[in-house]
């Protein structure tokens, strides 16, 4: 299979304009006799389901939640970046595209950044417009920081809920279309297969999460937005409910799945306190701008913080990257911290955790101006460990947290199933190997407003479809096989349950493909896996019937495609024999321990193929071409 | 510690429920409310029997989608707190607690402690938005916010849309939910077009949901876990009067 990205050919300023002047367009009036279908409500999904109906198109969007505004893109707290250059401190469009490039390792696509870079400024008007309530200044104007580690402030924030108040913006608007007739929305229900046609995404089929009823939805186009796969090492900072079973069907009805490997995990989030542990919480990285991270400098030093003086102390991220400190990227914070912790010097019960220490930003700054600047978090940090943070320092462990991987998308967002577009978290897009501070916010909006409804109108203006009707046999042969695996989990009747699976499978895929990879241990963890999926289907135990409101049955789905993936995100991590981003593999390091890219063999997108039960998956490779950001050595010291 | 739960078991909308007593021998301090109801249901899944279905997403107290009454009080003691965020050791060894789903009419009963809060939705979609499509926008600074609006908006944006205050309400009204809602957008400059037409719609929507009427009990700002104030509601209440008044909300007939 040829990958074909239909990246236009021309300086990449220019690219964007011309494309969408190339595109062909819908006239107004044909618009309403177009269907399209959106699954998930997030910022991607939400925005583009909003989009599509204020464009005429009839729309159907999906969730599984009870209501769209749940979406987990409501829990991002820090910001949204923009090259506005509002502060006048030398940000541009190019400067931002530059930074997302290099941030991602050089394992992005640089017309995609750049069009995200461009879209970043149109994505705040829209928002305020809609009456997202940004920070501002007293004068009025729009307040910025600098977040990440980034040289600029180019960051626009609703104080630490940002997801929260863009996702209402988004949902307000998708609500004035359902009020207007233009979407039909569908809660509670989750898509379980995609129906190809013809070689052409033509609908989906459901289960009503309350009755139990298998449906079938048809449509001229498809739309994924339906976010990461981090569940699947079971503790995320993902929500409970977030899952890859959409994505998944699709790659085994024939869309290509990208560098499943690369996953992100964020260096603040509060450690694991037990096995009945069921989600993990981010701390916002802001914190970092006036934390100090350490651990006692000599292995089983369990005294109390603040009986540990000065010179008994490592301040490691400050001793090893003196420029940046404790602001390195989320990639090396990460597994600096999980280098002091293997050495036998993590703190905490656990010995998993590292101290994020405010006090002498509190005595410098005094009291008031850090809960100012952090007392909702401070006030979360409390609420979930007990401890107060202005007295004890903080104790944060690294955690999965984004996946850069999904499935893969042209230029035009368009899956390798025609008819089938992927937007947001659920594509592989534009982040690289590693994700920066506030881009996914920008990432999922961009796609929804900005990018696909433009880009659909072209496939639906050209493609020249048959019209079918969900009494088609190929929607008889998918509700076939989805109540068939239904009732399969149903029938089993094992002995344990759908989340001790889940745990084991997270343990696996924590220890072997978490922070540091190697060979060896992703061998032995497909091993595992597969052995471990083999007795999933053997023993698992799902009460009740289908026929009902039923989580287990809905979880034991989801773990089921976690397992798949499982494996393809082994092999891709196995594949690539070269460090990069949030993919380490501790064959491939520098000297000093830093991540060693290979951009002789490695500069490409893998794209894997399913070929049936049982087969191995077959690798496409997408060159990728860096015409104007130079791949270098990515260097914080 | 050993904690004894009495919970409302109903098996779908249309079946008849009942408390039902369930003992969890081991809770960690350190365990979430909902860990606490996970290692009951795993107990539950082992023996055989139907596990407790209760309604939960992002676990840190921001997506909205979990809460029930515990001992009669919406998300529990725990004050500006989710249930997902409320943590055992607020509790004592031996203690017994009820749980209940949350009880208005307009929020019909799914299963056990699950609800349907769908009515919130068509009350956003009668009018909570502000009218803007997509690539219309102006500059983001062209339109100036004093910091003081954008603070009591945010206050207001902050809401969940959980459902406490309707089920903490002995009138089931849905005036804080709504209130916040008018308040978030009708502080702000971008948000006066619609100002009166939105609190008409939103407020009328609300009614024919069958919420209740708000009496100024004030138990919803109590247990709202984002802590809307209630001034959110005499805000709504101006708003709809003056629109009311004036006949400025209504659509020309």
């Amino acid at each position: 299979m040829e990958l074909d990205a239909k990246v236009p050919a021309g300086p990449i300023e220019t690219l964007w304009d011309k494309h969408k002047f190339d595109l062909k367009l819908v006239n107004p009036a044909n618009k309403r006799k177009y269907n399209i279908i959106v699954v998930g409500s997030g910022l991607a999904g939400g925005s583009a389901s909003a989009t599509l109906g204020e464009l005429g198109y009839n729309v159907q969007c999906f969730c599984f939640q009870d209501s769209p505004r749940r979406a987990h893109s409501i829990a991002a707290q820090g910001g949204i970046n923009a090259a506005k250059n509002y502060p006048g401190d030398g940000d541009s469009i190019y400067r931002l595209f530059y930074d997302t490039v290099k941030g991602g390792d050089f394992r992005s696509r640089e017309a995609n950044v750049y069009r995200l870079a461009q879209i970043s400024v149109e994505i705040i008007d829209q928002c305020v417009a809609q009456g997202v309530p940004f920070a501002r200044e007293y004068g009025g104007l729009l307040d910025n920081r600098s977040f990440g580690g980034a040289q600029v402030s180019r960051t626009f924030y609703a104080r630490g809920q940002t997801g929260q108040q863009l996702l209402l913006g988004a949902y307000q608007a998708l609500e004035r279309q359902i009020g207007a007739g233009q979407v039909k929305m569908y809660p509670r229900h989750e898509m379980l297969d995609l129906v190809v046609i013809d070689g052409r995404a033509r609908g989906i089929v459901t289960r009503d999460l309350i009755t139990g009823k298998i449906e079938s939805y048809v449509a001229d186009a498809v739309v994924l937005g339906t976010g990461g796969y981090g569940n699947a090492y079971y503790l995320s900072t993902n929500a409970k409910g977030s899952n890859v079973t959409a994505s998944w069907r699709a790659y085994k009805k024939g869309a290509l799945f990208a560098n499943p490997c690369f996953t992100q995990i964020h260096p603040t989030c509060i450690p694991v306190t037990g096995e009945y542990q069921s989600k993990l919480t981010l701390m916002s990285e802001s914190l970092r701008n006036d934390g100090r991270i350490w651990v006692p400098l000599k292995k089983g030093d369990k005294r109390p913080p603040n009986q540990i003086p000065a010179e008994d102390r490592d301040y490691y991220l400050e001793r090893r990257y003196p420029s940046f400190g404790n602001l390195v990227p989320r990639d090396v914070a990460s597994r600096n911290a999980k280098a002091v912790c293997d050495e036998g010097r993590g703190v905490g019960e656990s010995g998993l955790g590292v101290y994020l220490d405010l006090s002498e930003a509190i005595q410098r700054l005094g009291k008031h101006v850090i809960m100012e600047r952090y007392g909702n978090l401070f006030d979360m940090y409390e609420r979930i460990t007990g401890e107060n943070p202005y007295e004890v320092p903080m104790r944060i462990y690294p955690a999965i947290h984004y996946t850069m991987g999904g499935l893969w998308v042209d230029y035009n967002l368009m899956s390798t199933i025609p008819g089938l577009y992927v937007i947001g978290e659920a594509n592989f897009s534009d982040h690289g190997a590693n994700r920066l501070g506030a881009s996914a916010l920008m990432q999922g909006l961009a796609d929804g407003y900005f990018v696909l409804p433009y880009t659909i109108g072209d496939y639906l203006a050209t493609s020249k479809q048959p019209k079918v009707d969900t009494s088609h046999a190929a929607f008889r042969e998918v509700e076939t096989q989805v109540a068939c695996q239904t009732k399969r989990l149903l029938e089993i009747k094992g002995t344990r349950s759908v989340d001790s699976f889940h745990r084991d499978l997270g343990k696996l895929l924590w220890e072997y493909c978490g922070m540091a990879r190697t060979a060896e241990g992703l061998r032995y963890a497909l091993d595992k896996i597969v052995a471990l999926r083999a007795q999933f289907w053997r023993d698992v135990k799902v009460l009740g019937t289908g026929e009902e409101l039923n989580q287990s049955l809905e979880k034991a789905g989801r773990v089921g495609d976690f397992f798949e993936l499982a494996e393809l995100m082994c092999l891709d991590a196995l594949d690539r024999n070269e460090s990069c981003g949030g993919h380490f593999r501790e064959e491939y390091q520098t000297p000093d321990g830093e991540a060693l890219r290979n951009d002789a063999e490695y500069s490409y997108v893998a794209a894997w193929q399913y070929r049936g039960e049982g087969q191995p998956p077959e690798l496409h490779k997408e060159p990728l071409h860096f015409d104007y950001v130079h791949p270098s050595q990515r260097s914080y010291k | 510690m050993r904690i004894t739960l009495q919970i409302w078991r109903q098996p779908n909308a249309k079946a008849k429920g009942r408390m039902v007593r369930y003992e969890v021998p081991d809770v960690n301090p350190e365990m979430s409310f909902l860990e606490m109801l996970d290692v009951l249901n795993e107990s539950l899944i082992a023996k055989g029997q139907d596990p407790v279905a209760f309604d939960h997403d992002c676990r840190e107290g921001i997506c909205g989608m979990c809460g029930f009454m515990i001992d009669g009080v919406a998300h529990g003691p725990r004050r500006g707190t989710t249930v997902c965020q409320l943590h055992m050791r607020h509790f004592k060894d031996g203690d017994e607690l009820y749980l209940e789903p949350w009880r208005a009419r307009a929020f019909p009963i799914v299963k056990d402690l699950v609800v349907n809060r769908s009515a919130f939705d068509r009350i956003v979609a009668a009018g909570g938005f502000i009218t803007a499509p997509t690539g219309s926008a102006p500059d983001g600074n062209a339109i100036l916010v004093p910091k003081e609006a954008a603070d009591v908006s945010m206050d207001a944006a902050a809401c969940i849309g959980c459902g406490a205050c309707v089920a903490m309400c002995p009138n089931a009204a849905a005036a804080l939910f709504t209130g916040a809602k008018i308040t978030h957008l009708g502080v702000l400059p971008q948000g006066q077009p619609e100002r009166y037409r939105r609190a008409v719609a939103m407020v009328a929507q609300a009614g024919a949901e069958m919420f209740g009427y708000c009496t100024n009990v004030g138990e919803c700002e109590a247990v709202c876990p984002k802590d809307i104030k209630l001034e959110v509601i005499a805000r709504m209440n101006r708003d709809f009067l003056k629109a009311v008044v004036t006949g400025r909300g209504t659509e020309p007939q």
